[in-house]
């Protein structure tokens, strides 16, 4: 790792004074930042620990209905609090990486990352959900820009998000064999107004909206609406794991088993 | 920087730069070198240690990140006059260690896995211990071991 | 009653306290004042011209103590490699240097450029920042077959091409083969790859170099199998340091599955830079370099023929390989696609003409190992595999083909050199039928076609050969070590026991095993006795361990050795009790005369060896220690029958793994709990290697699979419990334990049945395939069956 300096907030006010630094990094929970650190991948002069934030950790209720759950609140803790408010979101938590990783890795640090193979992006965009940030409010289908790329503009931090609670939802990942991210991951989430899919894992663009599904969904939400569907294979991801034909079959398997599960 | 916490019972103290993992702090500062380091994308689990109670990989987060914590590491599982806790006791009597390295990492996040489940099933086990690899024992007798710490009838989970 | 002590128990290991606290000491525990740490620059390209290694700026960086480039190594020895084949024309293989530090080529991702020494760590790897480098790409040979067609890029410019050697075995059997395939009744060709795997025991490799200026003594602390191979490679062939004046030391070590049998450049390197700077020099391995510079395993290209008659009795096999050596030839690597793998083709089998070729090749990738099985794998994966498409060709069971062409009658002379000195693969079989309830595979096929789910059923046998091997037989052919293995046994005044062993311990248990075997051959308790390894400053030369030598040689010459001290003990007791020697017989601890009350204990005897007061001075020496160095006869054939049943989910092409079983004959067993935990560690590499694992090189030779975010390994989720078995016992012939070896059967034994499983669950599903490469990843199995479908 390059040398930096480290500072711990315990407010936001602060976090965000110090994001104000010449090259200042924000650190969430740090699984995916200090591993590429240790590569020498990133050379923040200044990183900005939010783990130390209390007001940016924990799960509530709004007024709306909705479930909103603080930027640096763990995975851990979002499968445990969540699970009486959004079962498939808590249940979408539980499945991430590890335990020890998920006593650290935080929603806030996930959405920001926006690694195209993470769990939490397919929720947020799924459940259509608004990130929150110490200086505005960002609709899930404006957030995402590609991957590993956002909205968020230089020293923004996710101070929250809110998930509006759908009325059936369920999250199913095919794991990548080696670094059990998600090899592809679908989102199935059914609301008044209807049915948004959303795939993480498959796309060279990063978590997408599969819109065919969700109209199809949105008319019978019923596996057998899309039976034999899969999204075009142009634009998926072809690696070592498996051809863009690969996940984009994948995508329709996971999108009629998480109509199943939900 | 100077950071401060309480491991395995008793405060600690040391300088470590901003860049300083716990994990070195632990080996290199307080000379507890039962933590090991088995990989660098945080994968492994050789470094699991407890923060605050929690289960954590100690190679993925900065001893300035600890700072005021309690931390448990492997050195502090054992009796004080070296009895070998319940854990531990079972991973000998059921053969759950070969070499040796993963097995600090994978006792601490068997203990994290028992304090919050005090009687997983086999299926629990094998799920909570997904972030810990194991090169030896093919994973057979640290299940077992988990499973015959939990109290659980062994022979009737698995015969060898 | 399971015995509770001695030979047979399944004591608890007395090696686990240490490593249950966190109070074990491996070498990146070990910290020595004053050391430096050392990083080691190393190439980005798979192949390329090293123009120029600019180092004056790095040299001025904060910390920096020197740095080290290839032209430091100019006068300094290569890395040897320590087995020579001879090719099917009587020539001598290609054998290129292998420098400590590139000079004038880097040859793979990841060979060492420069070596830079400073006070920490992160110092060190800034200064490699500033190092100026001119690499001129070039093309990178990645494949073999192209490596060895004229045109190719040459990863040795001086050897004018990429073949290693082409080898035949037996080469006076291929015409009667050849004859034999022509005529027979029926031919079934297979092709495959035996995929390229990475060790990847979980202690990453570390080197400590030590130099002690007023003695001139250096101190290697290392993470290998074999501490004294080292000292004899480093010392003799490398730095030109003599044995007495180098010890190495290797204290704990975390697996190595055969990775750290070989000597590597950066134990070398901090040895040598540790005498250049006066100061100790530390290098820890990160998991991302072990990747890149720990030797890999496998890597196989193959085509076998089984030829059948009418009857289905097998007449013939052949075969060819391309084997991947890497870039460099690693210590033992000439000997693994050959003599650990061309002698074990007849496997289980009466067939009477085996021809085998190896062409070994050189590519820009990192070299290529022996790892757990060596050699064997591959016989047992092409051949198990091929008689299981034999089968589906003919239509007849796999299982009553195996059984119809077993070898009966032993010892049995191969077509292929060895010979098999005793075996019961019937016995295994049947032993696996009842474990594996093959009975019951119909209702489980259906519940999981109930389910959406394909079942498959696999079954395949293997032999090894253990306990490497005769001395007198591996020079012949080509091993320039011999392969004895010694021990010492010191018995104190007190009655206490210290045994010295080349054979090293890093996971198996030696220190709970080896007491076993002396208590019942002394009648004492397994408490008095403790085992030393690891350090060549305190014990005899040794040989190490690989190839499930461990007991069988090592535990051999303690065998002997307790047999000498025994000797000698009841002379003194004879003495004591002015009785003949001869009269003397041990019961309940304690040395008797026969037919009298009269004995003495163990401890009077002990301490009349050094307190020789009433002692036969004239006839005997004081003292009570004896050292035996045991060179076996003949290796060891371990053989058994394995199953496994696995679940697949066609829609997306997931293979679980639910039921596996393994029936060995491992001889005599000492502690079968250590012998099961072996087993079940062998089997989850062999199912690693089946459905997970894989190094993958792209066309450029940059490695795709360089962490554990691309590489899979074997996780708990991955595997189920094990049944395993090795109640059938046929003790070994000729060592005096009766033991075969028991490491490497599980890695040897697994791949076939999971790959046999995997076809048989798709062609019940009716898709048609007869073969499928690992590892079975889901997409590659969604794929074959998207082929098999159109």
């Amino acid at each position: 790792m390059y040398a930096f300096d480290f500072v711990r907030p315990t407010t936001l006010a602060d976090a965000v004074a110090a994001m104000a630094h010449d090259e200042a990094q924000a650190l969430a929970g740090g699984q995916t930042l200090i591993p590429s650190l240790k590569a020498r991948l990133a050379s923040p002069a200044t990183l900005v620990s939010l783990t130390g934030i209390s007001e940016m950790v924990g799960v509530c209720r709004a007024d709306d209905g909705a479930v909103c759950i603080g930027g640096a609140t763990t995975h851990a803790q979002v499968a445990r609090d969540a699970a009486a408010h959004y079962p498939a979101l808590a249940k979408l938590a539980l499945g991430i990486g590890d335990p020890a990783v998920r006593n650290r890795g935080t929603i806030g640090g996930s959405v920001a990352n926006n690694d195209p193979a993470a769990c939490y992006p397919s929720a947020v965009l799924g459940s259509g959900a608004v990130i929150v940030t110490n200086t505005r409010r960002i609709d899930a289908d404006d957030y995402f820009q590609g991957m590993f790329t956002t909205a968020l503009e230089s020293g923004e931090i996710i101070t929250e998000v809110r998930f509006p609670v759908p009325m059936q939802a369920a999250y199913i990942k095919f794991e990548q064999p080696a670094s059990r991210f998600a090899l592809t991951g679908v989102y199935v989430a059914r609301y008044a107004d209807g049915v948004r899919v959303a795939v993480t894992g498959a796309a060279e663009q990063g978590v997408f909206r599969w819109f065919e599904a969700e109209d199809a969904l949105s008319a019978n939400f019923n596996a057998s609406a899309i039976a034999g569907m899969a999204p075009d294979a142009d634009g998926m991801i072809t690696d070592l794991h498996g051809t863009a034909a690969y996940r984009a079959h994948l995508v329709g398997v996971l999108t009629r088993r998480a109509v199943q599960a939900a | 920087m100077k950071v401060t916490m309480t491991v395995n019972g008793a405060t600690c103290s040391g300088e470590v730069e901003g860049r300083t993992l716990l994990v070195s702090f632990l080996r290199d500062t307080l000379n507890l070198t039962g933590t090991h380091v088995g990989c660098d994308t945080s994968q492994c689990g050789a470094c699991v240690v407890h923060v605050n109670g929690q289960a954590v990989k100690a190679c993925t987060m900065f001893a300035a990140e600890a700072q005021g914590a309690t931390v448990a590491t492997i050195e502090g599982m054992a009796d004080a006059d070296g009895t070998l806790s319940p854990l531990q006791q079972a991973f000998q009597d059921h053969h759950g260690l070969q070499c040796g390295f993963c097995t600090p990492g994978m006792v601490m996040s068997a203990a994290a896995l028992l304090a919050e489940n005090p009687k997983p099933t086999e299926h629990e086990v094998r799920h909570y211990l997904e972030g810990n690899i194991c090169r030896c024992t093919g994973y057979h007798n640290i299940v077992k071991a988990v499973l015959a710490a939990s109290g659980q009838d062994i022979p009737a989970v698995a015969a060898e | 009653m399971p015995k509770d002590h001695g030979i047979g128990a399944s004591i608890k290991r007395r090696e686990d306290v240490r490593f249950l606290t966190g109070t074990g000491n491996y070498t990146d525990d070990i910290n020595i004042r004053g050391q430096a740490h050392v990083y080691f620059l190393r190439s980005d390209v798979a192949h390329g011209r090293l123009n120029k290694v600019d180092t004056t700026a790095a040299s001025a960086m904060p910390g920096v103590i020197r740095i080290f480039t290839g032209t430091d190594f100019a006068g300094v020895g290569g890395l040897p490699c320590g087995w020579q084949v001879t090719d099917r024309f009587g020539v001598a293989m290609k054998e290129p240097g292998h420098p400590v530090l590139a000079q004038g080529k880097v040859r793979h991702v990841g060979d060492p450029i420069a070596a830079i020494v400073a006070d920490t760590l992160e110092q060190a790897r800034d200064a490699a920042e500033a190092i100026e480098l001119d690499i001129e790409e070039l093309p990178a040979v990645v494949d073999m077959k192209a490596a060895i067609k004229d045109g190719s890029a040459l990863v040795h410019d001086e050897i004018g091409s990429n073949l290693c050697y082409d080898w035949g075995f037996v080469e006076d059997n291929k015409a009667a083969v050849d004859e034999a395939i022509k005529g027979a009744a029926h031919v079934t060709t297979l092709e495959l790859v035996n995929n390229r795997l990475i060790a990847n025991p979980m202690e990453p490799r570390v080197a400590v170099g030590d130099y002690h200026r007023a003695t001139d003594e250096s101190t290697l602390y290392t993470t290998s199998q074999n501490p004294h191979v080292i000292r004899l490679l480093m010392g003799a062939f490398v730095l030109g340091i003599p044995e007495h004046k180098l010890r190495v030391v290797s204290p704990d070590v975390g697996g190595g599955f055969g990775t750290k049998i070989f000597h590597y450049a950066e134990e070398a390197f901090c040895t040598f830079a540790a005498r250049k700077l006066n100061r100790p020099v530390k290098w820890t391995s990160s998991r991302s370099e072990a990747f890149m510079s720990d030797a890999h395993g496998r890597d196989h290209v193959t085509k076998i023929e089984l030829a059948l008659d009418a009857d289905h009795n097998f007449v013939a096999v052949r075969t060819e390989t391309y084997a991947n050596m890497g870039a460099y030839l690693s210590t033992f690597a000439p000997s693994v696609p050959t003599w650990l793998h061309g002698t074990l083709m007849a496997g289980n089998y009466k067939t009477p003409h085996i021809y085998v070729n190896v062409k070994a090749v050189f590519t820009n990738t990192v070299p290529v190992d022996a790892y757990r099985g060596a050699g064997r794998p591959e016989a047992t994966y092409q051949l198990e595999r091929v008689i299981d498409k034999a089968a589906r060709e003919l239509g007849v069971d796999p299982i009553a083909l195996r059984r119809q062409n077993f070898v009966r009658e032993f010892p049995y002379q191969t077509p292929v050199a060895v010979v098999y000195d005793t075996g019961d693969y019937d016995a295994t079989m049947d032993k696996l039928i009842e474990m594996a309830d093959l009975a019951g595979f119909p209702a489980r096929r259906a519940a999981s076609e109930a389910k959406g789910l394909l079942r498959g059923l696999g079954v395949n046998c293997y032999i090894e050969a253990c306990g490497i091997a005769p001395s007198n037989l591996v020079g012949q052919l080509g091993a320039r070590a011999g392969l004895y293995e010694s021990a010492t046994v010191r018995v104190n005044a007190t009655g206490g026991i210290v045994v010295m062993t080349g054979s090293h311990s890093h996971g198996q248990g030696h220190e709970t095993a080896f007491p076993q075997v002396i208590a019942e051959m002394l009648g004492v308790d397994e408490s008095m006795v403790e085992i030393v390894h690891g350090d060549t400053a305190r014990g005899p030369m040794g040989m190490g361990t690989y190839g499930s030598r461990s007991l069988a040689v090592g535990g051999s010459a303690m065998v002997r050795a307790t047999e000498k001290v025994l000797n000698k003990a009841k002379k003194i007791a004879a003495h004591l009790m002015e009785a003949s020697d001869s009269d003397i017989e041990i019961k309940d601890g304690r040395f008797h005369v026969a037919g009298t009350d009269k004995s003495v204990a163990w401890g009077d005897i002990t301490l009349a060896a050094y307190v020789p007061h009433n002692y036969p001075l004239e006839d005997l020496e004081p003292g009570l220690e004896e050292t035996a160095f045991y060179d076996p006869s003949n290796f060891t054939y371990p053989a058994g029958a394995y199953a496994c049943e696995v679940e697949l989910d066609p829609d997306t092409g997931r293979v679980t793994i639910e039921r596996f079983a393994a029936a060995d004959d491992f001889g005599n067993i000492i502690n079968p709990m250590i012998v099961s935990g072996q087993v079940h560690g062998g089997i989850a590499q062999g199912i690693g290697q089946a459905l997970l694992e894989g190094a993958v090189y792209d066309d450029n030779g940059q490695l795709l699979t360089g962490s554990y975010m691309d590489y899979a390994m074997p996780r708990a989720t991955d595997l189920p419990f094990y049944s395993v078995d090795h109640s059938c016992v046929t003790p070994c012939t000729h060592n005096p334990l009766g033991v075969k070896g028991c490491g490497e059967a599980g890695a040897i034994g697994s791949p076939p049945s999971v790959i046999n499983a995997v076809l048989d669950a798709m062609n019940s599903g009716g898709i048609k395939i007869d073969h499928i490469d690992m590892p079975v990843s889901p997409a590659r199995v969604w794929a074959a069956i998207q082929t098999a479908k159109a």
